[in-house]
């Protein structure tokens, strides 16, 4: 049987300089714009969709 | 011309059509022009030479021919698995996929045609070989209406109510009625979505339908043909804009969004109604007792 992962976090972005974020690549953010830009480029580059935790975290999902 | 060539050509001829007649190659084009169309229709051409010739082989006494149909079991089954790799093959190029439900469908169509075309041309030849070549004909026509008669299957909308669902966003997350559907991050995905994204609602009439609505397959399957129908405002990188259904599970709604490139209400209410009902999916707990007296 073929395994495969089909749903991974790429990537967290974050304007909280928050040291919990462990396991994946983490971008910092200045500002919440610059979050969302940032989350927008890396969801396009990675085919991938950003959610939003709700803390002030956005995480980019491949499905 | 002597009888049996007789019998064989309009057992073949019969059932090479009713090939023809089952290729219903409407919206989705396939099998593809021109080269899948001949490859069935010659395979269709194949098996009504095998219905075709079994008749007169019984009447000359040659009864080890029949395990030529043995043979023909096996190759049709050369066309399913053919199919199924085909469109497995397939489905990494296109904006939203099948899913393997539906593709196991069509496979095991595919396949099931050809046993019907058979069936076709046994019919047409043993009335051509008992009576002549007219009542031949319409023994052929008549197992052809049969055929495409007990092979309709259901559409989504036989078995729910399909109606426009409200959609809106709770912070992030994207709601079609009370059906959560995703969490979406960015702003701007939500305006699109607000601007030209479509809910649609599917309302399973009973039990039956609501278990063939909870199957993931089926679920995929009306995502795919809506999309390819009325266009999807997506690309390979926007993720995002992926027509996803998700199901309530207190009510067994279905609630769907789609970002349409085509986004009329009336015509996306019509194609999720004539998506097909896929047989894999297909139950029926209301005909068990268990199934029935648990339906309150």
């Amino acid at each position: 049987m073929e395994v495969s992962i089909t749903k991974a976090i790429l990537a967290a972005v974050t304007t909280t300089r928050d040291e919990r974020i462990t396991g994946v690549p983490v971008f910092y953010a200045e500002t919440e714009e610059e979050m969302v830009e940032m989350s927008v480029i890396l969801s396009r580059v990675m085919e991938a969709v950003a959610h939003d935790m709700g803390n002030g975290v956005y995480i980019i999902v491949k499905h | 011309m002597s009888k049996e060539i007789l019998t064989i050509v309009t057992g073949v001829v019969l059932g090479t059509v009713s090939r023809f007649w089952m290729m219903r190659r409407d919206f989705r084009q396939y099998p593809s022009y021109p080269h899948a169309v001949v490859t069935h229709l010659a395979l269709g051409f194949v098996a009504a030479t095998l219905g075709a010739v079994a008749i007169p082989a019984l009447a000359a006494k040659e009864y080890t021919a029949v395990t030529f149909l043995a043979l023909a079991a096996t190759q049709f089954r050369e066309v399913r698995t053919m199919e199924r790799e085909m469109l497995a093959a397939l489905e990494q190029s296109a904006l939203v996929s099948r899913g393997p439900d539906f593709i196991e469908g069509i496979a095991r169509t595919f396949e099931a045609r050809n046993y019907l075309v058979v069936f076709v041309s046994l019919a047409a030849s043993l009335a051509t070989h008992l009576f002549s070549v007219i009542p031949g004909v319409i023994a052929g026509i008549v197992a052809m209406a049969l055929v495409r008669h007990f092979m309709q299957g259901k559409l989504i909308g036989d078995v729910a109510r399909v109606r426009p669902g409200r959609l809106h966003f709770e912070g992030a997350n994207l709601f079609v009625d009370d059906i959560h559907i995703m969490n979406l991050g960015l702003k701007e995905t939500h305006k699109v979505y607000e601007e030209y994204g479509r809910a649609v609602v599917i309302e399973p009439i009973d039990d039956n339908a609501r278990e063939i609505l909870a199957n993931v397959g089926q679920r995929q399957a009306i995502a795919h043909e809506v999309a390819s129908l009325l266009g999807v405002r997506r690309d390979v990188d926007t993720a995002e804009f992926t027509p996803l259904l998700r199901r309530n599970v207190k009510t067994g709604r279905v609630g769907m969004v789609i970002v349409p490139i085509e986004p009329d209400m009336e015509c996306l209410l019509e194609a999720v109604k004539n998506v097909p009902v896929l047989e894999s999916s297909f139950v029926k707990p209301l005909a068990s007792k268990a199934g029935y007296c648990a339906s309150d």
